[in-house]
């Protein structure tokens, strides 16, 4: 039987989720199940003078209304659960409704319980609260100014945690010949998962049980902190999260929201369900990047980079989400140095409290943000020195021989061969072809650019130790349990919570491959902390590098297990048995054999087992990375811009990229597609937008303008393999690069397809206006 | 996103849905394809406590050649006429329009007549109609009527029909003699309206002179307008590129233009010469 590990297999679980057969939150039903709504502060900044819920209550089909002050005591503050370190972090209460102020549009005030979620919805409109609107600030830097408002009264600089990694690199810029300075802003984005955040709770007031389905990307984070949050023990609390419908990071978080349904649930002895709107998802669900970043570059003349400072401001919004501060510090900070040999480093990090929305992890989460900044730098160093941008890159690349390699930000980059997919994406762009075309075209007034983005991930979150010192609040290991079935079919439960990456399909992949059996022998089981062992979820392109290790290491024992029995049954001694397609065999005598199946029987049977073996045949893995992985590429993007109107085409798309081996090339290549339009969303189109008074603008998509397929040419596809050295698989994550690579390819498509007209950056997203400024002279 | 309550009538007829609309004296609202008022429902910008779905109202769908005009019915789809093979045979710039409304399931549900009865100030058929002074068919508590397209439409989301009054169709005049027409639209990368959208027609005389020329504009600001500043540029000149250039650049000499988030008053007024100068480019015959 050839491998299943490396063959594109369809997902198995398409045909569930487009089929309608697809079990999400919102799909939940329950006998006497309410329905909950929540009252958003339509003001960026304000204090409650006062909230009369009176006639909410008297409205028919209203069961309950509960304020911020009628859950004070019974639903704790919702959490951070990541802490850097020596970085004097704050983090003022935030409780799961207001009680005094709020300080966010969208901040929850009130929920409303009732028969039907179109009754709780209006009976929304019967709250009256007074409000004492106060000055409110959204801009980051002016947030830091002095005199700004206070987005908390104990935290009176609004400095939420200031971070640093890396030492002075003053020394390299003493010895530079050439410095880059440059400001750059990573626009606030809206994660947009297609399906919006719900949850459904259900107590059990005879077993002190309860139970949350929840849009989560993982559940035992969310058991941990929901635990804490509302009183109740983890043994007594299960976290259901099966189909979740995307979550780019803004499912990671804890949000109150959650919590208020278990409450709700607990004090009315009926299931409640809370399920927020297009509206809310852009409101109160976490948003990603709003950072500004100073950058500076050291370097030579030649094209040597000599060092590097950072200097970034993070917008944390309102109050720091559970994992928010971890992104532009441990996820931006040390990587900023990208895939480049540049001896001297050091990042500093901001992170400010604003009146908007909290941010948190997006696709990349902190990555993106480095990739950029050191991508657009290169390029500004290369325009500097009048060095070609490829030139530039290949120069400072690290070499494939110097692998492991240590960065001046202390991290060890374990693999790599950067040169080698620059040299792949080289042939597939045809780079000297296009400059000569590009040369032609502008004779005619044609401008079209070629952007590049030689990127490095950091991924596979990842050792738990380094979690510890990273000040992340958990661990990072992952587990797995495969258990054998009498029959020898398999089930598999993961700690991994795949919600789109369809690990479903290529976890099978992995046992089937392990065992020889047929792939549709293997199901597998995550997002239900009932029925998983204790597990950390997906996240940081995390769960094949590390679930699918803890995956690969208990098939393995299973399989250890599986020869002393098939060694027993064919009298030989162990050593003397191989296992190969699914059959153990004596070395040398193909006649006797038995297959993975007969062998699993007896296991089951314990007829006649070898002495000191357990019957049954089931295994268990905890497994904790001794690295992080660091996925690599080359991307090139090549644009046409219609100066007349500032409108951007792209053209062509080439991604080159590095995950070591591929389990699934049609499932990589969709992650890769994924990541690249998001990537590129960025670049070009999304952006949120709030007004002076902490209004989001782009409130909706009317406004805010997510990527559709017809603004995309066909993406072109490839990889090179380095397999990862410290994981059984040797895999690297695939869920991010397209979105940390595309973003400042594109960006550099578009300032090179200008130059002409002198263009050194551009602020993102490109929109035309912004273009046929420039191209017409106007001030940008 | 959930809307206030509302009642729900289904009429079987056009004088059945006068009826109903009358009976409720202003407080009711027509749903055809749902694609503008079911949005504005749920963010609950507006509540009318009744919603006559004339949606079952077989007369006021299909398309039919009549005369010198085509006659489209209220309930047509856009996705609907850009396939008809009467529009694209008779007026394919119409077809054009219809094909790049919204996406895939807007074109499947939206109407022509609620799209008209909407006015929404970047939609795209407002400005067909305009270019090919089209007629709007309107019937009312006191029968029916037809109203020129121009006054029609009086501001943005703001129409002649009364309270009580449904679109029955929308009749295109197919120009005469050697013409030609296009749409070209710049569309919203997130709503997909027009932020430009320019309708021309050219139409020439044997020895290649402009004697019929018209440019409707949506998109740029309060209303869809016609330029007629452009047609009288091109009217009597010979149809060359060089009298379309000259001419495109007075496409802002009306209108009222405006800006937003994503494009500024300033920018509108040049996508409106741009747009303009390339529809009339594909009208020269
Ligand atoms: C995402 C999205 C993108 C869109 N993009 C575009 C675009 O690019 N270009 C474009 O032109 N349009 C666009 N639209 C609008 C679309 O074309 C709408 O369908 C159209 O404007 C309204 O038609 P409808 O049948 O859906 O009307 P409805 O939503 O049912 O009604 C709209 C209004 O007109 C009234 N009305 C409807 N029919 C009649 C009638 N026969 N008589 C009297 N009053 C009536 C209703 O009472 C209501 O006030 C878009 C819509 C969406 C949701």
């Amino acid at each position: 039987m050839a491998s299943v590990f490396g063959t594109a297999i369809k997902r198995r679980e398409d045909p569930r989720l487009i089929t309608g057969n697809g079990r999400y939150t919102d799909d939940v039903q329950l006998p006497g199940m309410l329905y909950a709504a929540i009252l958003r502060s339509p003001h960026a900044h304000a204090r409650i003078r006062g909230i009369n819920v009176e006639k909410a209550k008297r409205h028919p089909g209203v069961v309950a209304v509960f304020t911020g002050r009628d859950v004070a005591g019974k639903v704790a503050p919702i959490p951070t659960a990541w802490l850097p370190p020596d970085s004097n972090i704050k983090t003022p209460a935030h409780p799961a409704l207001a009680v005094d102020s709020v300080r966010y549009v969208g901040d929850g005030v009130a929920m409303v319980v009732a028969e039907s979620r179109y009754v709780a919805r209006d009976a929304l409109e019967l709250i009256e609260v007074d409000y004492e609107v106060l000055p409110a600030v959204v801009d980051p830097e002016k947030a830091m100014e002095k005199g700004a408002p206070a987005v908390h009264e104990e935290v009176p600089d609004n400095v939420a945690f200031h971070w640093q990694a890396g030492s002075d690199p003053a020394s390299a810029f003493q010895d530079a010949e050439v410095v880059v300075r440059h400001r750059f802003r990573q626009q606030r984005l809206i994660p947009n998962a297609m399906e919006p955040r719900s949850a459904v709770a259900q107590y059990n007031a005879g077993s002190g049980e309860m139970t949350v389905w929840v849009t989560s990307q993982n559940p035992h984070i969310h058991r941990f902190l929901l635990s804490n949050i509302l009183g109740i023990p983890e043994h007594k609390l299960r976290i259901v999260a099966v189909d979740v419908g995307g979550g780019f990071g803004s499912k990671i978080p804890c949000y109150a929201d959650e919590a208020l349904v278990a409450l709700a649930a607990k004090e009315l002895g009926r299931p409640v369900k809370w399920t927020e709107d297009r509206r809310e998802n852009f409101l109160a669900t976490s948003h990603g990047r709003d950072e500004v970043i100073y950058a500076e570059l050291a370097g030579k003349r030649d094209g040597t980079m000599l060092g590097l400072r950072i200097r970034m401001v993070a917008n944390m919004g309102a109050y720091l989400s559970t994992a928010a501060p971890g992104v532009p510090t441990i996820l931006f900070g040390l990587i900023t140095v990208g895939p480049y040999r540049i001896p001297r480093a050091h990042t500093e990090v901001y992170g400010v409290f604003t009146n908007t929305t909290p941010t948190d992890a997006y696709r990349g989460a902190g990555r993106p943000e480095a990739t950029y900044v050191i991508e657009r730098m290169t390029d500004l160093f290369a325009r500097e020195i009048g060095m070609d941008v490829v030139e530039v890159r290949k120069k400072n690349l690290i070499p494939a021989e110097e692998f492991p390699y240590t960065t001046a930000l202390g991290l060890q980059y374990d693999s790599g061969n950067y040169h080698g997919a620059l040299q792949k994406a080289l042939e597939m762009v045809h780079y000297e072809e296009f400059r000569k075309e590009q040369e032609r075209l502008r004779t005619q007034g044609r401008y079209i650019g070629l952007g590049w983005s030689t990127y490095v991930e950091i991924c596979g979150l990842g050792p738990s130790q380094i979690a510890g010192a990273v000040g992340f609040q958990g661990g990072l290991w992952e587990s797995a349990a495969v258990r054998v079935h009498p029959g020898g079919k398999v089930t598999v439960f993961t700690g991994a919570s795949p919600h789109g990456q369809g690990e479903e399909t290529t976890f099978a992949q992995i046992v089937a491959d392990r065992f020889g059996i047929p792939v549709e022998d293997v199901e597998v089981v995550h997002g239900d902390t009932d029925r998983i062992p204790m597990g950390w979820g997906t996240y940081g392109s995390r769960a094949t590098p590390v679930g699918g290790s803890a995956l690969a290491v208990a098939a393995d024992r299973i399989l250890e297990k599986a020869r002393k029995i098939a060694a027993h049954m064919l009298e030989v001694s162990e050593e003397d048995v191989e296992f190969a397609d699914g059959k153990f065999q004596v070395k040398g005598v193909p006649t006797r054999q038995v297959t993975f199946q007969n062998v699993v029987l007896q296991a089951h049977l314990a007829w006649n087992l070898p002495a000191g073996v357990e019957p049954g045949l089931e295994a268990q893995a905890f497994y904790d990375p001794v690295n992080f992985c660091y996925p690599f590429g080359a991307h090139a993007c090549v644009v046409e811009v219609d100066v007349e109107t500032g409108q951007i085409k792209v053209l062509r798309y080439v991604a080159v990229d590095d995950c070591g081996p591929v389990i699934n090339p049609m499932i990589v290549e969709g992650q890769v597609h994924g990541g690249i339009v998001q990537g590129m969303g960025q670049a070009l189109w999304e952006g949120a937008v709030y007004d002076e008074q902490g209004q989001l603008v782009t409130g909706s998509f009317m406004d805010y303008a997510m990527p559709k397929a017809r603004f995309f040419p066909s993406f072109e596809t490839a990889h090179t393999v380095t397999p990862a050295p410290h994981n059984p698989l040797g895999v690297k994550g695939i869920g991010e690069t397209g979105t940390i690579a595309a973003t400042p390819a594109v960006v550099n498509a578009v300032v090179d397809a200008l130059a002409p007209f002198g263009v050194a950056d551009l602020e993102m997203p490109l929109t035309p206006e912004k273009i046929w400024k420039i191209t017409h002279g106007r001030d940008a | 996103m959930i809307p206030a309550s509302f009642a729900y009538e289904r009429a079987q007829s056009v004088r059945e849905a006068v009826e109903l609309l009358e009976s409720h004296q202003g407080e009711a609202k027509v749903l055809s394809g749902g694609h503008s008022l079911i949005p504005l429902l749920k963010l609950r910008l507006t509540s009318p406590t009744v919603l006559v779905d004339i949606g079952g109202i077989a007369e006021l769908k299909g398309i039919s050649a009549e005369g010198d005009r085509l006659v489209v019915g209220a309930l047509t789809t856009h996705a609907e006429v850009a396939a008809s093979p009467e529009v694209r045979r008779h007026l394919p710039l119409l077809a054009e329009a219809a094909r790049q409304v919204g996406d895939l399931q807007v074109r499947n549900r939206g109407t022509v007549g609620g799209n008209i009865a909407h006015a929404d100030p970047a939609s795209d058929l407002p400005a067909v109609a305009l270019a090919l002074d089209a007629v709007i068919t309107v019937e009312g508590p006191a029968g029916r009527s037809e109203v020129p397209v121009e006054d029609f439409i009086l501001g943005p989301l703001l129409t002649a029909l009364g309270g009580s009054d449904v679109v029955v169709s929308v009749a295109f005049p197919i120009p005469k003699g050697k013409w030609k027409g296009a749409y070209e639209k710049y569309p919203h990368p997130a709503s997909g309206y027009a932020v430009a959208g320019v309708a021309a027609v050219i139409g020439v005389d044997d020895g290649g002179t402009i004697r019929d020329a018209r440019v409707g504009i949506t998109g740029v600001g309060d209303m869809p307008y016609r330029a007629r500043d452009v047609e009288a540029a091109l009217v009597g000149n010979p149809a060359t590129e060089e009298v379309v250039r000259r001419a495109a650049e007075r496409a802002d000499a009306e209108g009222s233009f405006s800006g937003d988030l994503f494009a500024s008053e300033d920018y509108r007024r040049h996508l409106s010469k741009v747009y303009t100068r390339r529809a009339l480019m594909r009208s020269l015959p």
